[in-house]
């Protein structure tokens, strides 16, 4: 299929981007990596009018470091992130699940803010931002808000992003020492998106659980924290018990949604797997 | 003759048998990786046009009116049509053939008239200048739908509460009943009877190449040329005169390059033909390339089939008897011209194909349902009946205690057995289950393998090791489909020539779709004339030039094609050898070709170069003896017809290790052992059997066409169709053992189809082997780990 034709404008500037935002509309897009975008265009499930491209903006590219947060721009590619040695010391949780992130070719030209203003439910990164507690930075032409990545995700496909504004970044909190992370994801072909993944990170004294933080994805319409699962394990002994008990606590956390070929229950199952795993890897 | 004793010669190559036997690369492999193939897509014709299909949003639904009024108007737009505007240009077909006794199926429009019966169904063509002016053109138009009762599951239309086509009576395309006289006795009185209900999910080959076609008809001379993806141009010439009315001889397709085909390009399509239809009714080219997604929604499918199997063993493990029972469903229509009957045919044929029973009794029903048709795909049955035969011979060897590699040695025909008649009545000449067996089993260090096994279910490691034993059919005779009616060439031509520069110039009907088949032409026409390959060109594909053939299907090409390139060859070889006599003025008999030289056969000593031949033979005859006339282009056809089907064997292993918490299979180690007979390019058998093989595990893990009880089908994109890909696949290894066929002199079986064949089944018995200490098995493919958590009660 060839997609529905459209105008294509690449702004300099972002008071460019809020200018023809405010212009457009509903009818205009933005276009960051198009590896999502273009390919809903050639399917012609949507048939913008403008496409926004903003990989021209400066100073929208990047991995920083500063007073323990690192601040990854919006238009840093996935491919970036994996190959960041800042994010692999900083951010293990983001370099581990980066790899599962689509295919290299398309890592290449991804970028981050695309995959967060996309909100796919099974996406990698917004389950990891969710279990940081990461703050999106987004702006408009009022000027900048920063919003936490749990308030971020709405529904599905759906974010906080209002009319006229884009995300220009996203925060996390560097790793402090004493935690650890793990990113568990089964996806029937490497590259897929997750029939259901985990998003994990805790402080590991090796002998009991705390601060830990559990993110599902591919569980529901947004990243999933599973708060009840956390709770049964906090300050409790890494024990056969207590982990048993937090898996059973998921079936209050979590409704997952069926996919073509996975129930409901089979995922839930899966995500007690994979619990059990990140578990024992981070009380190792 | 055999195969020793082939007169071949050629520079550089160790054996007596010139390249035959030796991994040349193909000429072809560095144009396409360039990036310089031609595929229908990169042609450019003056006055082109770009046809559009609007398709039935419905499973099965009456069309009401269908408005172009807007469409009409849209920009680019030269004209949109409906069914009955492409009926004046294109006769209706009807997808039966003779020998298939009792099969019906109505007749099928290139565009849908009046009812669409499967969702996907082209019920209206949009022609524009552009292919996007047309797609924009095509969401314009308006239909009216009154929606019919759809039918989905196969035991419904089986019982036929809504007969899709009610002038047909019922829902039943074909049926096939058949027994052997004892068949009952061994029943009573077998010490074991096993049985098992196995599911085929209905999967689709995916070709890199979406099918193509560009129609170009020429009013002044009544002429039609078709570049078109196509795996059987002549077999497309005789349909498009015959449903176009233009003489045969007015119609030529041409098939440049071909991105893939697996047999998904060698049917009738009814977009295609409409796409033909448009070009003679607007006088200019018209080109139609289906996307991906009406590619997932009407390139064949195939394989949907449930069946209960039954196997009757002695208490010693002596199989006796097999009984089947297959339900398969085809969609709204047979396909033509091949029909959508041979799927379940095959499966009858082949069922219990690698043993020494004598037993059989067989039911296949296939039935009508409001999905898109099923059709002849790579290994055509094969994967069903190996899989289900090996499944049950597994529960078998299991109930009895024996090891499965030692069950089959028991069972499988012994390899001097032959010639020999299988129960089904089909003939094999010569097979080697039993080498293969053995070279199978040293290969993979089989006992290894299960001290491995063991080990590690200690440690809560779930490997399983799956063995499934296949027949292949290959270069199959007119008894497949010219014995039915169809017009559909079990022969093949070639014709070489020796051009003045001493090159060879070949033409032959046997198609290239990517798979090297031109590469072993040039090697056997090198090797049977005696110049080196570089030497050698091929040109195939183009009805107006190559001799008349079948083209590529049933794995036939090299055995076919390659004997008539062989005979040819052969000749010409000796008529250049009359020219170098007469040139020379001596004995023919005291000459030879050898590394692209007439020399002399005893010492070797040059004596012209064919370079020299060709000069003298085509600008200075004059120096030749008065009644001497070079005849230094030669044509000759091979036809396989002592035996229906030149048949093939092989066994293939899988080696897994199954996550018994979460359901997923790792593929750790493949192999496969077949025999082709003579192997002309160990590099291309060996990557046909692997491609083959990954297409096999595609159809056990992860592909299907998951359709709605509504008939929509919900993953029809390759992101939620799962074809295999590299990062999953485990390193396959091939091996060979060489029994030549005796039909032919070149001796050469198919390898096409056999990795396909025997995949599925091996994986799934692999998986099986891994659960059987837990009480689980799987039946029903793809094995997704939703079905593996079910089996163990765990979702
Ligand atoms: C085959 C395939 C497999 C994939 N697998 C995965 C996977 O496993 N996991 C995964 O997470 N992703 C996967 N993806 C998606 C990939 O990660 C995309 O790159 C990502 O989702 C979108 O990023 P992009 O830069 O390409 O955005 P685009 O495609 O350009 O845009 C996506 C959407 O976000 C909007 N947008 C983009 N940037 C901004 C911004 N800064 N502010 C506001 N709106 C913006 C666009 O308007 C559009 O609606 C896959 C993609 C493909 C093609």
């Amino acid at each position: 299929m060839k997609a529905p034709s459209f105008a294509y404008a690449k702004p300099g500037t972002l008071p460019q981007v809020f200018d023809l935002l405010e212009r457009h509309g509903d009818g205009a897009k933005i276009l960051a990596g198009g590896q999502s975008l273009l390919a809903s265009l050639n399917l012609r499930l949507s048939s913008p009018e403008l496409l926004i491209d903003i990989t021209g903006l400066p100073g929208l590219n990047g991995i920083r470091i500063a007073d323990g947060k690192v601040r990854i721009g919006a238009l840093t590619t996935h491919r970036q992130i994996e190959q960041s040695s800042e994010i692999a010391e900083h951010l293990p949780l983001l370099a581990q699940a980066v790899r599962h992130v689509a295919h290299v070719a398309i890592r290449n030209v991804g970028t981050i803010g695309g995959s967060f203003a996309l909100a796919d439910p099974a996406a990698e990164y917004p389950a990891c931002a969710v279990a940081l507690d990461a703050t999106v930075v987004l702006a408009g032409s009022k000027g900048e808000r920063r919003v936490k990545a749990r308030d971020f995700f709405r529904s599905l496909y759906e974010t906080a992003l209002v009319p006229g504004e884009i995300v220009t970044a996203v925060e996390f909190d560097a790793i402090r020492p004493n935690f650890r992370s793990v990113f568990l994801e089964l996806a029937r072909r490497q590259g897929d998106y997750a029939i259901v993944g985990l998003a994990a990170h805790a402080k590991a004294d090796g002998s009991r659980f705390s601060d830990v933080r559990l993110a599902f994805l591919g569980a529901g319409a947004t990243p999933v924290l599973a708060g009840n699962a956390m709770a049964s394990l906090e300050g409790k002994p890494c024990s056969a018990d207590v982990v048993a008990a937090a898996k059973e606590a998921l079936a209050e956390d979590l409704d997952p949604p069926k996919d073509l070929t996975t129930s409901s229950a089979a995922k839930l199952h899966l995500a007690r797997v994979l619990t059990g795993r990140a578990l024992a890897a981070l009380s190792q | 003759m055999g195969k020793a004793e082939l007169p071949l010669h050629a520079p550089g190559t160790k054996t007596g048998r010139g390249y035959i036997g030796q991994s040349t690369p193909r000429a072809n492999a560095k144009r396409l990786l360039q990036g310089r193939g031609t595929f229908v897509d990169d042609l450019r014709l003056p006055r082109i046009a770009h046809a559009v299909f609007f398709r039935s949003p419905h499973a099965h639904a009456r069309i009401g009116k269908l408005d172009f009024s807007t469409a009409l108007k849209a920009p680019g737009v030269i004209g949109v049509f409906d069914g009955h505007a492409v009926a004046e240009y294109c006769k209706p077909w009807v997808g039966v053939l003779g020998h298939l006794k009792g099969i019906k199926s109505p007749p099928q429009h290139a565009v849908a008239i009046g009812r669409a019966c499967w969702q996907g169904e082209a019920v209206a063509a949009v022609v524009a200048e552009t292919r996007a002016q047309a797609e924009d053109a095509a969401d314009l138009i308006e239909a009216e739908w009154h929606e019919l009762p759809v039918v989905t599951d196969m035991q419904a239309a089986l019982e036929g509460k809504v007969v899709i086509h009610p002038e047909l009576g019922d829902n039943i395309c074909f049926q096939r009943q058949f027994v052997t006289e004892g068949f009952d006795e061994a029943f009573a009185n077998a010490d074991v009877v096993v049985e098992e209900t196995y599911d085929f999910g209905r999967h689709t080959g995916v070709c890199t190449e979406g099918r193509a076609i560009l129609a170009d008809y020429n009013a002044a001379e009544h002429t039609l040329t078709v570049h078109h993806a196509t795996q059987a141009p002549h077999m497309m010439q005789d349909i498009f005169s015959r449903h176009l009315d233009i003489p045969e001889s007015n119609v030529r397709v041409i098939c440049r390059d071909i991105g893939g085909s697996f047999g998904i390009k060698v049917h009738v399509y009814p977009d295609e033909m409409a796409t033909a239809a448009l070009s003679v009714m607007l006088r200019r080219p018209v080109k139609f390339v289906a996307d991906r997604l009406e590619s997932f929604l009407t390139d064949i499918h195939a394989r949907e089939h449930r069946v209960t199997v039954r196997l009757a063993c002695t208490r010693d493990g002596d199989i006796i008897a097999f009984d089947l029972d297959d339900l398969t469903a085809i969609g709204p229509y047979s396909v033509y011209p091949r029909t959508s009957g041979i799927e379940g045919n095959q499966v009858v044929n082949l069922t219990g194909g690698p043993y020494r029973h004598k037993q059989y009794r067989a039911n296949m029903r296939a039935v009508f349902t409001n999905k898109n048709v099923t059709c002849q795909y790579r290994a055509v049955g094969h994967p069903i009946a190996v899989a289900l035969t090996e499944g049950v011979v597994d529960i078998a060897a299991r109930k009895l205690g024996m090891d499965p590699a030692e069950f089959r040695r028991r069972n499988l025909i012994a390899d001097d057995a032959y010639p020999y008649t299988f129960p089904s009545g089909i003939k094999f000449e010569k097979l080697s289950h039993h080498q293969c067996l053995d070279k199978l089993l040293a290969l993979m260090d089989y006992e290894r393998l299960r001290a491995e096994q063991a080990a590690l279910r200690e440690k809560g490691i779930h490997r399983g090791l799956g063995l499934a034993a296949m027949i292949e059919v290959t270069n199959p005779s007119p008894a497949f489909y010219g014995v039915g009616g169809a017009r559909i060439s079990a022969q093949d031509g070639a014709t070489l020539r020796l051009d003045p520069a001493g090159m060879v110039n070949v033409l032959c009907s046997v198609t290239e779709q990517g798979q090297g088949t031109e590469g072993i032409f040039a090697q056997i026409a090198a090797s049977v004339v005696g110049v080196s390959v570089e030497r050698v060109r091929v040109t195939t594909g183009d009805t107006g030039v190559t001799p008349y053939g079948g083209g590529t299907w049933a794995s036939r090409g090299a055995g076919t094609g390659g004997e008539a390139v062989l005979q040819a060859g052969k000749i010409l070889r000796s008529n250049i050898l009359d020219v170098a006599a007469a040139m020379l003025n001596e004995d023919k008999a005291k000459l030879d070709i050898v590394n692209n030289e007439v020399v002399d056969k005893l010492t070797g000593a040059a004596k012209a170069t064919l370079a020299e031949i060709g000069r003298v033979a085509y600008f200075r005859p004059d120096t030749l003896p008065m009644r001497f006339q070079s005849e230094l282009t030669v044509t000759r056809h091979y036809t396989p017809r002592e035996y229906g089907f030149t048949f093939t064997n092989g066994i293939q292993a899988s080696w897994v290790e199954v996550d018994v918490e979460t359901g997923f299979v790792k593929l750790l180690k493949h192999w496969c052992v077949e025999d082709c007979g003579t192997i002309i390019n160990p590099m291309l058998v060996d990557e046909q059997i692997r491609g083959g093989v990954v297409q096999g595990i595609g159809a056990a893990l992860f592909e299907e066409c998951l359709y709605g009880e509504d008939g929509q089908l919900q993953n029809g994109n390759l992101a939620d169709y799962l074809v295999p890909m590299a990062g999953e696949m485990p390193d396959i290894v091939v091996g060979h053992v060489e029994t030549p066929t005796l039909g032919s002199e070149l001796g050469a079986k198919g390898a096409g189809e056999a990795g396909t064949a025997g995949a599925s089944g091996a994986v799934m018995n692999a998986i099986n082997d891994a659960l059987a200490p837990l009480g689980a098995q799987v039946t029903a493919m793809p094995f997704t780990p939703q079905r593996i958590l079910e089996a163990l009660g765990k979702a």
